[in-house]
Formats: structure tokens, C-alpha cells, sequence
């Protein structure tokens, strides 16, 4: 160990290993290719000013949806190479990963999905539409929601470093002790694990906090609680989520980073640590998590349903309440992850009938969103099909959840990929379709053109045949006893053509992807083309939210006016007011009050990649000195006294005008 | 700007300093989360000695009670500074800080102290799940503590470089609500790790 690099030297790069050299290469080259364009056509400083420094949520919400699509391509790849592996590892054949890449790679692909794909997705999402949603001009902390976007790309690039620098965790996506104490894992996988986890999770917890305080307090007159659009009931109901659970999670890492780093006994096997407190505490927070990432989609699928109905969403009263309850519920079932700890037939009992009353809640979502569509003028558009396949899809995954909500059904399934296959059922099912759902949907209203029908449809095909495909084997697999996180298994065993089957499903979801990717291709080539170019306020034409009243995209103000609510639906309201001749006064603009950008939270968030991978390596003096110069960044930043400024009401006036001229006649109200 | 649209978002600037605090009132509560995670687990781990000492047999109350006090003080005197902040006293809120930060800092130096002497006497946190779970849940309040006595330097500069302005006066409550918070926290750290410990 060195004092200028740590443990850090030449052997952490793996140079015999071809794969992860090809890998890293290709992540260079992209990277180049990047950087490269970025130069050739002179965007720096366009790209710092206007996109890296920016405290616009609507820029913010882009930029993590890009991040969590970059991941998922980066994560996808860990799947194909895990199908692969199984495929091709059947008795004499020992496939082409060894074990200990195997592990990193299954581990490496549950983190990269759910922390840097599928977060960064959620909050895009609620960044782009919840504060348009409540007639809001930003977030209640806009310099803090940058912090949180760039703590949470600080992540995501530790765990891209590790595949070229070091290894990743070979522990499973939630790095079981006595695993992952160092007597068992003594490379930096872990230590990478850790602070990729930690301070995406800072970043994670100060979203939340910032999202609940903007729905709490800076909705726009006349919308109490529940005049609110539901994707916004289902935002806070997440976001509560958020506030109550990161915390365990960040106290949990700390504890085994405790464990790690100074030989504590949390959590190890002998000195009296206790290995099962770990999978309790991360069970605590990893329970509400699968609902902090499914109540955003629900929310979604309400938009839509209601959108491509032309119908009032039916039952919103009762969809609020089924989050509410989904919300509380969602704390007092994280047992059930574990029911083969041996907590004694009361204790699972009890876990075990709690998780299957969420199902009443969720019954009430699944029928009311049927119910919307009954009767109906429904378009097939792509939000529609995403919502549709959403629906039957999530349907087998909450029944298959039920049935190993049944504890001594689940001493059966437990660790088998019957699980693997429940839980793909719905995240792929309920999250992945929603956020795509989600996406398409507002995708207009971010950037003022719509995404190409044709590709998307395509999309959806692939992808929904491609999950039937690869995971109804995988059900079929965990009742025949194949566990999960198997590199090689026996000819005799049976599962070899199951795996397979799988596999070519995989491979059908890698289409998919490929059609998402020409999707965004061909509808960015077109984007000034009809029907792609869309700058009017109403995209869909039967949008009924606050969102679907202003420019696309938005003014970085969002509302020129703060817009009066009495009902729900507002935007639907104003439509049918202007139908009966019920039109406003014209328009009187006032200053308005607006964040400055910052480039404290990408600074911050640059040096806490840096503490994270000075930690990792044991670099104490740069631990220091970047740990120095992020405290040394929030006092000057406490310094700065001049953070915000206003919109003279006269340049208001030439802006909304100059937007109304743009989208022409489209533009509705 | 012009007086009048001053004037005019004057009722804006008050919605959004309600808005600021009520945010921190949150962080509080993710804190407060935090802890009960430590307390959580000193519940599991308190018992296991793996054969070394209790938190009865290497604690002194009455040293553990002066600390309290030190830091229960601390929290009075906060409550006079920013009783002097409502009245626009500057130097006042400046020598209620430096106090706060001595009493605070008295109460670190002793923990530090209490750490330093159990760790030179072979008890530290590597000798079982009982210390780990004491040290952490203990250390980690500390931590908090070091961390308000920084930013009440920063805060002590600020009131006499800037004055009483509004974005002060804010920061002034921010640093309250954490130093009474942590208050609290103490308040059960004494009760369960010392006070329980030593039954």
C-alpha cells in the first residue's frame, strides 16, 4: 500500500480478461466519440451552461432519464451475458464467464437496474411532470435537485469504473453479510458497491425530501390534495416512501462500511455480530423501494388510461386511497423476503397475510383502470399499449406474489428462480412499461416533438413477447428446483431447453431496445416534420392536466401566469369552459421569481466521486481532500447571496408570445 | 428592481422561507430514521459481549451526566441567541454562539475522552457486537455534534461579517432545529445506552 495511490496499482486492471478489456475499450471509444462531437461542434460551453449548471427541473428530468437509459444498456448486457452463461453451462461445458465474473456480473446487473436505471428514470419522470402537474414554476430546492442529479451520476460512474479498475461485488445486488465482510470478500468489489450506493442514495434521499416538499407546499391555488393529478397522489406517496426508507439504507451500508473499514462486529460472523440484523435493516428499506419505484408508474398508467379513454379516470377517490394504503403497507412486509430465517410460524404468519392484503389495494388500481377503459374512446397509441401490456402482464406477477406470500410456499420457492421470474413479472411488467409508458407520453412535452408510433409499436412487440418468452421458463425452472445464481448446472437436471428458450427471449427484449434506440433516431431525424413536430400546449389533444396547458416544451418558467384550480382535470376544465365561450380575461404578466443556475451540485457531485473512489482504494489524503473541498464548496456556496432573480414581466409577455406564434393554431386555451 | 415590484413579491419570499424550513424539518426526520437504525441495532447487539466487558462494567455515570449537562446547556443558550436574532441584536447572537460552541465542544472533548481512555484500556470496538453497536450509536451522535460545531463557526462568522439578514436569520433556524434535535437524541442515548446499560 502506497501513501500517493492506496491499495491502487497496474494488477487492479484486469488485462488478461478480453471481455472486460472489449468492454472497457467500447466504453471508451463511446465516451471519445462523445467528447469528440462535443468539440467538433463546439457545444462545451452550451452543455455546461445550459445542461450541467442548470437548476431547470425539466432540463434535470432529461438528464436523468438519459442517465437511466445509458445504464439500462449497460445493465442489459449483464442480463444477455448471464442468459448466455446458462445457455451454454450444462454439464461437460462450463460456459464462457468464470464463477467469480459470473458473480459480478448478476450482482453488477441487480444494482445497475434498480439503483441507476430505474431511480434515475423515476425521478426524470417526476421531474419533467410533477411540478408542471401542480402549476408550479420549479422544485421547492432547485440547487439541491442539480446535487441530487449529479450525487446520483457520481454513482452511477463508480460502478462503470469498476469494471476496468478493481472488480464489483460478486454478492448479490444486496450484498449479504457474512458474504461481504472483508473475510469473505477482501477486494474492493464491495467498497465500490458501497459508496456507488451511498451517495446515490444522498442524492436519492434529498430528491425526496425535495419532491415532497414541492407537492406539500407549492401546488398552485385551488388544488388541495385532492383536486391533485393522480400521477402526483402516487409522486408523494413515493416520496414519503423515499424519506422514510433511504435513511435505513444509508444506516445499514454505514454499518458494514463500519464493519469493513474498522473491524467492527455488525455484522460478521463471530464477536457476537449478527448477520440476520443486516437482512432485516436492508429489507426495511429494499421493501418500500419496490414501491417508491412502482407507485410512479401506477401514477403513470392513470395519466395514460385516462388520456387515451377521453374519460375521467375512473374512481380516483379509491385509486388515492389504494396508494395511501399501498404506501403504509408497504412498511410492514419486508419479512416476507425472508421467511426462511426461521422467525417462527406467528411472526411469518403475520408477514405473510399483511403481504397479501396488498393485494386488495392493487385489485382496486387494476379494476379501476379497467373500468376507465370500459366504454371508453380508447386510442391505440404507445403509452395505451405499454398500459394494456402493463395490465395482464402485472397481473400474473401480483398472483404469482401472493402465491409466495404463503410461507410454506415460499420455503419451497425461496432463492429458486420462481422468484427471479415473480420479480422480473413486475419490474419489468410494471415498472420498465410504465417509465417507457411514461416517457412516450411526455416525451412531447419535454422537447416539443413526439416519439415515432411506428418504431415504438415495434418496441412494445419485442418486449413483451421477449419477457413472456424469457421468463415464463424461468417459473417453470424454480418449480423444478433450479436455484438462482447458478453459472453451471447438470445435463441431467432437465433445465438445459428451458434456458434456452429463455435466452432467445433475451434476445427478443434486445430487439426491443434496438427499436427504442431507432425509435429516438428516426424521430429526432424528423423532428421538425409533421407528425413528429408538436409545439402545441395539448400534444395528445385530450391531455386533462395542468401539464398539457403550456408550450412545448415549457418556458423555463412554466406558467406565465400561475393558473387557478377548481377541479379536477384542470386542463380538461379550461378546454370546456373555452367550448362554451367561457373565455379569460387577457392575460396581465407579472415578474416572476426565478432560481439562478449553479454549478455547486456538479461540483459536489464530481468530488464525491472522487471521496467514493478515494474510500474504495484507501487514498486517504485525497478522501481528505476531496471530503475538504465539498465542505469548502458549501460555505462558499453559503456566501453567495445573489441565487435568484426576476422575469420582468414585459419579456414574459414577449416570450408567450413569441411560443403562442410558434406552435400557431394548435395552440388551445 | 423597482419599489414596487418588491413590494409585490414580499409575500412570495415569506411562503418560501416556510417552504425552506418546513424541508428541513424533513431532513430531520430522515435523521432521526437514521438513528433509529443504531438504536435498532444496539437493541440486537447490546447483549453480545463475545466475552468482553458490559456498557455497565466500562462506563461512569456521573461522567456521562456532566457531559449531559454540558450539552443540555448548550441548548438553552441556542434558545438565547435566537431570542436575541427576533430582537436584532447581532453582537449578542454572536457571544450566545461562541458559548453554545464551547459547551458544545466541551461535550465532544469529553466523548472523545471517554473513547480514547475505553480504546487505551483494550475496549474497543473491535472486542464485540456489544461495543460496536455502543460505539456507533454514540460515535455517530458525536459526529453530528462536530459536524453542528463547524457549521456554527461558519454561522458565528456570517452573523458578525453579514448581519441579521434574512438568509442568516434562516440558517440561524436550520442550525437550531439540528442542535435541539440532537438534543433529543442524546436525551436517548443516555437513557438506553447509559442509564439502561447501567442496570
Amino acid at each position: 500500500m502506497s501513501a500517493l495511490l492506496g491499495n491502487l496499482s497496474l494488477n487492479a486492471i484486469p488485462f488478461h480478461n478480453p471481455i472486460i478489456m472489449g468492454a472497457g475499450a467500447f466504453m471508451a471509444l463511446v465516451a471519445m466519440s462523445i467528447l469528440g462531437a462535443i468539440t467538433y461542434f463546439k457545444k462545451w460551453t452550451y452543455l455546461f451552461k445550459e445542461w450541467i449548471f442548470t437548476t431547470d427541473h425539466k432540463k434535470i428530468g432529461i438528464m436523468y432519464i438519459i442517465l437511466a437509459f445509458v445504464m439500462m444498456l449497460r445493465g442489459f448486457t449483464d442480463a444477455l451475458m448471464m442468459r448466455a452463461q446458462q445457455a451454454l453451462a450444462v454439464g461437460h461445458s462450463y460456459g464462457y464467464l468464470p464463477p467469480e465474473h459470473f458473480s459480478q456480473v448478476f450482482t453488477a446487473h441487480g444494482v445497475i437496474m434498480i439503483f441507476f436505471m430505474a431511480m434515475p428514470f423515476m425521478f426524470g419522470l417526476l421531474n419533467v411532470a410533477v411540478p408542471l402537474q401542480i402549476g408550479a414554476r420549479d422544485v421547492a430546492f432547485p440547487y439541491l435537485n442539480s446535487l441530487s442529479l449529479w450525487l446520483t451520476v457520481a454513482g452511477a460512474i463508480l460502478v462503470n469504473i469498476s469494471l476496468v479498475v478493481g472488480d464489483f461485488a460478486g454478492t448479490g445486488w444486496l450484498a449479504y453479510p457474512p458474504l461481504s465482510e472483508l473475510a469473505y470478500s477482501p477486494t474492493v468489489g464491495v467498497d465500490y458497491y458501497i459508496w456507488a450506493l451511498q451517495i446515490s442514495g444522498v442524492g436519492s434521499l434529498l430528491s425526496g425530501i425535495n419532491f415532497m416538499v414541492t407537492i406539500l407546499k407549492m401546488r398552485c391555488p385551488g388544488m388541495t390534495m385532492f383536486k391533485m393529478p393522480v400521477f402526483t397522489w402516487a409522486a408523494l406517496c413515493a416520496m414519503i416512501l423515499v424519506v422514510l426508507a433511504f435513511p435505513v439504507l444509508t444506516a445499514t451500508l454505514a454499518m458494514l462500511t463500519l464493519d469493513r473499514y474498522l473491524g467492527m462486529h455488525f455484522f460478521t460472523a463471530a464477536h457476537g455480530g449478527n448477520a440476520m440484523m443486516y437482512v432485516n435493516l436492508i429489507w426495511a428499506w429494499g421493501h418500500p423501494e419496490v414501491y417508491i419505484l412502482i407507485l410512479p408508474a401506477f401514477g403513470v398508467f392513470s395519466e395514460v388510461v385516462a388520456t387515451f379513454s377521453k374519460k375521467t379516470l375512473f374512481g380516483y377517490v379509491s385509486m388515492v386511497w389504494a396508494t395511501i394504503a399501498i404506501t403504509f403497507l408497504s412498511f410492514v412486509v419486508w419479512l416476507h423476503h425472508f421467511f426462511t430465517m426461521g422467525s417462527g410460524a406467528d411472526v411469518n404468519a403475520f408477514f405473510g397475510i399483511a403481504t397479501m392484503i396488498i393485494a386488495v389495494p392493487t385489485g382496486v388500481k387494476i379494476f379501476n383502470w379497467l373500468f376507465t377503459m370500459y366504454r371508453g374512446k380508447i386510442t391505440y397509441t404507445v403509452p395505451m399499449l405499454w398500459t394494456m401490456a402493463f395490465i395482464s402482464t402485472f397481473a400474473i406477477g401480483g398472483m404469482t406474489g401472493v402465491l409466495m406470500a404463503v410461507p410454506p410456499v415460499d420455503f419451497q420457492l425461496h432463492n429458486s428462480l420462481f422468484l427471479i421470474a415473480h420479480f422480473h413479472n413486475v419490474i419489468i411488467g410494471g415498472v420498465v412499461f410504465g417509465y417507457f409508458a411514461g416517457l412516450t407520453y411526455w416525451f412531447p412535452k419535454m422537447v416539443g416533438f413526439s416519439l415515432n408510433e411506428k418504431w415504438g409499436k415495434r418496441a412494445v412487440a419485442f418486449w413483451v413477447s421477449g419477457f413472456y418468452i424469457a421468463f415464463m421458463p424461468l417459473y417453470m425452472l424454480g418449480l423444478m428446483g433450479m436455484t438462482r445464481r447458478m453459472y453451471h448446472y447438470s445435463a441431467e437436471s432437465g433445465w438445459h431447453p428451458y434456458l434456452v428458450v429463455a435466452a432467445v427471449g433475451a434476445v427478443l427484449i434486445a430487439i426491443g431496445i434496438g427499436c427504442q434506440v431507432v425509435q429516438f433516431a428516426v424521430s429526432f431525424r424528423d423532428r421538425l416534420r409533421n407528425p413528429n413536430l408538436n409545439p402545441a400546449n395539448d400534444a395528445w389533444g385530450d391531455g386533462r392536466t395542468l401539464e398539457w396547458s403550456i408550450p412545448s416544451p415549457p418556458p423555463f418558467y412554466n406558467f406565465a401566469i400561475t393558473p387557478q384550480v377548481d377541479s379536477l382535470d384542470a386542463h380538461w376544465k379550461q378546454k370546456e369552459d373555452l367550448a362554451q365561450g367561457k373565455n379569460s380575461a387577457t392575460p396581465a404578466y407579472a415578474d416572476i421569481h426565478m432560481p439562478r443556475d449553479t454549478s455547486v451540485g456538479f461540483v459536489i457531485g464530481m468530488l464525491a466521486c472522487v471521496f467514493g473512489f478515494a474510500m474504495t482504494w484507501h487514498i486517504w489524503w485525497l478522501v481528505v481532500a476531496s471530503f475538504l473541498g465539498i465542505a469548502v464548496t458549501l460555505i462558499l456556496r453559503s456566501l453567495n447571496f445573489n441565487t435568484d432573480y426576476y422575469v420582468k414581466a414585459e419579456e414574459v409577455a414577449r416570450l408567450e408570445a413569441a411560443c403562442r406564434a410558434k406552435a400557431g393554431q394548435a395552440y388551445i386555451v | 428592481m423597482s419599489e414596487h415590484s418588491l413590494a409585490h413579491h414580499d409575500e412570495h419570499h415569506v411562503d418560501m422561507d416556510v417552504v425552506d424550513v418546513f424541508g428541513f424539518w424533513i431532513y430531520i426526520l430522515t435523521d432521526l430514521i437514521l438513528f433509529a437504525s443504531l438504536f435498532a441495532g444496539f437493541a440486537v447487539l447490546h447483549g453480545n459481549t463475545f466475552g468482553g466487558p458490559s456498557i455497565k462494567q466500562i462506563t461512569s455515570l456521573p461522567y456521562v451526566l456532566v457531559e449531559t449537562l454540558f450539552l443540555l446547556a448548550s441548548s438553552v443558550t441556542y434558545g438565547f441567541a435566537m431570542l436575541a436574532s427576533y430582537g436584532g441584536k447581532k453582537n449578542q447572537v454572536g457571544a450566545w454562539l461562541i458559548i453554545t460552541f464551547f459547551l458544545g465542544l466541551s461535550f465532544v472533548a469529553m466523548e472523545i475522552n471517554e473513547f480514547v481512555h475505553l480504546v487505551m484500556e483494550g475496549h474497543s470496538w473491535q472486542v464485540s457486537g456489544t461495543l460496536t453497536s455502543f460505539f456507533a450509536l454514540v460515535g455517530t451522535h458525536g459526529l453530528h455534534v462536530s459536524f453542528g460545531l463547524l457549521w456554527m463557526i461558519v454561522m458565528i462568522v456570517q452573523v458578525f461579517k453579514f448581519g441579521l439578514k434574512k438568509e442568516v436569520t434562516r440558517r440561524l433556524t436550520y442550525l437550531g432545529l439540528f442542535w435541539h434535535f440532537l438534543d433529543i437524541v442524546w436525551i436517548f442515548v443516555f437513557t438506553i445506552v447509559y442509564l439502561m446499560g447501567a442496570v
